[in-house]
């Protein structure tokens, strides 16, 4: 036997493991933050938000560029992936038989498994080499691919979590099926729909990877969506790996900036969905 | 110009049936006729062999333990266990002498309105919630949207209560006035058969109360089914009733027989309260 001593041992030990680690996840988030704003905060001015990156050897200059095309870059991939996996979504909750709701779920899992590099040269090959050149539109498709199995999956538990009552309700009234989904279903879900839509750009907006032979990137404005366009993420890449110390810098501040729009998502997103929605049971 | 099914909702409900109507009616076909319905689902019956005719313009109440398929009957009158996985109906409903069962589903819910045992107000205002029969109607005038709505709440005896809320989300409203505003919205499509799943299960005695006056109120013009836990209600308000064990009618008559003089040793045990 062992003494009651020795338990009291193990259960402060374990208490403490497993405070400790909880401890660190949150932890971690702040320390990023607050080493981001450190550093990045630091270097942020307006001309960050308002000129063009200088041309190598001089010092100063933006990311206006930039920040304007992963706008354009994330507008295309929600224009692609939100209608698909909203549509796709409606389709497995409301009209999908067991099995082949089953598969389709499963195969949308794994596609949110695939490495994003992968969508990248996908991507590439079915775009950007037809087009013969990087484009904001080759970005736009990668991303927007990127969002659909997630899209699929929270507009599905979503509008799962709308009471069978409430459809009954519609139905018993005569309202034809489609008329009950598009009329009371979905109007029920719309808010964690939308917030989990939020999620998702949150989610590949700082996605680097398949932007770099996509989107490519790009010192200059690229008007229209089929020249080669600059990004947040594949901007702050080009700076940190560069030699020049204000280039080390400028990388910070658009980190620090990407930090800030996707928390900020994040955080707007959850706040929505706080305000009385039917959300899905964990 | 109005579809026929439009015109069918838009009609004035009679207040008053015609003198001598009760007469006539006598030898009238019923309003709702079963004849040997089975329903499984999946491989588990759930129905045997119900055969029942429903009177026109009366209460008609079915009674019987949990389980005992109550219920699914009820839900086989308006279709609604269609929307259910792996279910299956067999022989006949007739509403007016028409089979149901091949008739357009949504004509069949929208002529017989249903009330559920848990209030399931939309969450949209009290005045969309009346006004969305109609809407899916393809009634869209203001005007008639509104006069509907009125009297739809004037029928169910919630009018004074929310006259100034009209525009208040439906959430608002006490459970008593819920299950109210669910009357309301099944008769603003002016339903020929109103059925109601346990409407009360859930409501205090007051609220209770108020429901069973409106049905009074509303029985002149509508078929009511109801299906009722409580033995005290159906002697209070059904005209008929039916005694349902196992998912067979054991025994369907006047109330009063059924209360006081029931011809089955399985619905005098039950009536009693020897079991269930």
């Amino acid at each position: 036997m062992r003494s009651s001593r020795q338990k009291n041992i193990v259960n402060y030990l374990m208490f403490g493991l497993t405070g400790l680690c909880t401890l660190m996840t949150a932890g971690i988030l702040f320390f990023i933050l607050g080493y981001l704003a450190y550093h990045g905060a630091r270097s942020l001015n307006l001309e960050f938000f308002t000129r063009l990156p200088a041309p190598v050897g001089e010092t100063g200059g933006g990311m206006a560029n930039a920040i304007v095309g992963s706008a354009k870059v994330l507008f295309l991939a929600t224009l692609i992936g939100i209608p698909i996996g909203f549509l796709g979504g409606v389709y497995l909750s409301e009209y999908g038989g067991q099995t082949f709701s089953f598969v389709i779920r499963y195969v949308t899992d794994l596609l949110n498994g695939v490495p994003s590099i992968v969508i990248g040269i996908v991507v590439y090959a079915l775009v950007v080499h037809p087009m013969g050149h990087f484009s904001a539109i080759a970005g736009g498709v990668a991303l927007g691919i990127m969002m659909i199995p997630i899209s699929v999956r929270s507009t599905e538990e979503y509008l799962h979590a709308v009471p069978v009552s409430l459809r009954e309700a519609a139905l018993a009234l005569g309202a034809p099926k489609w008329k009950a989904i598009v009329t009371v279903v979905i109007p029920a879900a719309i808010r964690g729909i939308v917030s989990g839509t939020m999620l998702d750009l949150a989610r590949v907006a700082g996605e680097t990877a398949p932007l770099l032979f996509t989107a490519l990137s790009n010192q200059f404005w690229s008007p229209g969506w089929s020249k080669p366009t600059a990004t947040l993420p594949v901007m702050i890449f080009t700076y940190a790996i560069s030699p020049y110390e204000d280039w080390h810098r400028q990388a910070w501040a658009a980190g620090f900036v990407l930090l800030v729009l996707v928390l900020s998502i994040n955080i707007i997103a959850r706040l929505a969905l706080a305000r009385g929605a039917y959300v899905p049971r964990a | 110009m109005a579809t026929p099914q439009q015109q069918q909702i838009l009609r004035e409900p009679v207040i008053a049936p015609p003198e001598g109507a009760e007469v006539q009616k006598s030898h009238a076909e019923p309003k709702l006729h079963t004849k040997d319905l089975d329903f499984f689902y999946g491989n588990f019956q759930a129905l045997h062999d119900i055969s029942i005719r429903i009177a026109e313009n009366k209460i008609t109440a079915f009674i019987g333990p949990s389980g005992c398929g109550k219920s699914t009957f009820l839900r086989t009158m308006n279709r609604m266990n269609e929307a259910l996985r792996n279910t299956r109906v067999q022989g006949e409903v007739l509403l007016d002498s028409q089979d149901l069962l091949s008739m357009d589903v949504n004509d069949v819910r929208r002529r017989v309105g249903m009330v559920f045992q848990k209030s399931n107000p939309f969450p949209k205002t009290i005045f969309e919630n009346v006004a969305y029969g109609l809407r899916v109607n393809g009634i869209h005038r203001r005007a008639v949207i509104e006069d509907a709505v009125t009297k739809s709440l004037n029928r169910a005896a919630l009018w004074n209560e929310v006259k100034d809320k009209l525009h208040k989300p439906a959430s608002a409203l006490s459970g008593g006035q819920q299950q109210r505003l669910c009357i309301a919205r099944a008769l603003a499509v002016n339903p020929e058969v109103l059925l109601l799943d346990e409407p009360c299960s859930a409501l205090d005695p007051i609220a209770t109360s108020k429901i069973e006056e409106l049905l009074f109120e509303i029985k002149d013009t509508t078929t009511i089914v109801i299906v009722t836990h409580n033995m005290q209600q159906a002697a209070r308000v059904a005209d008929y009733t039916g005694f349902f064990l196992l998912g067979r009618l054991i025994e369907f008559d006047n109330t009063k027989t059924i209360f006081q003089n029931p011809s089955k040793k399985e619905t005098e045990d039950y009536v009693t309260g020897r079991f269930g």
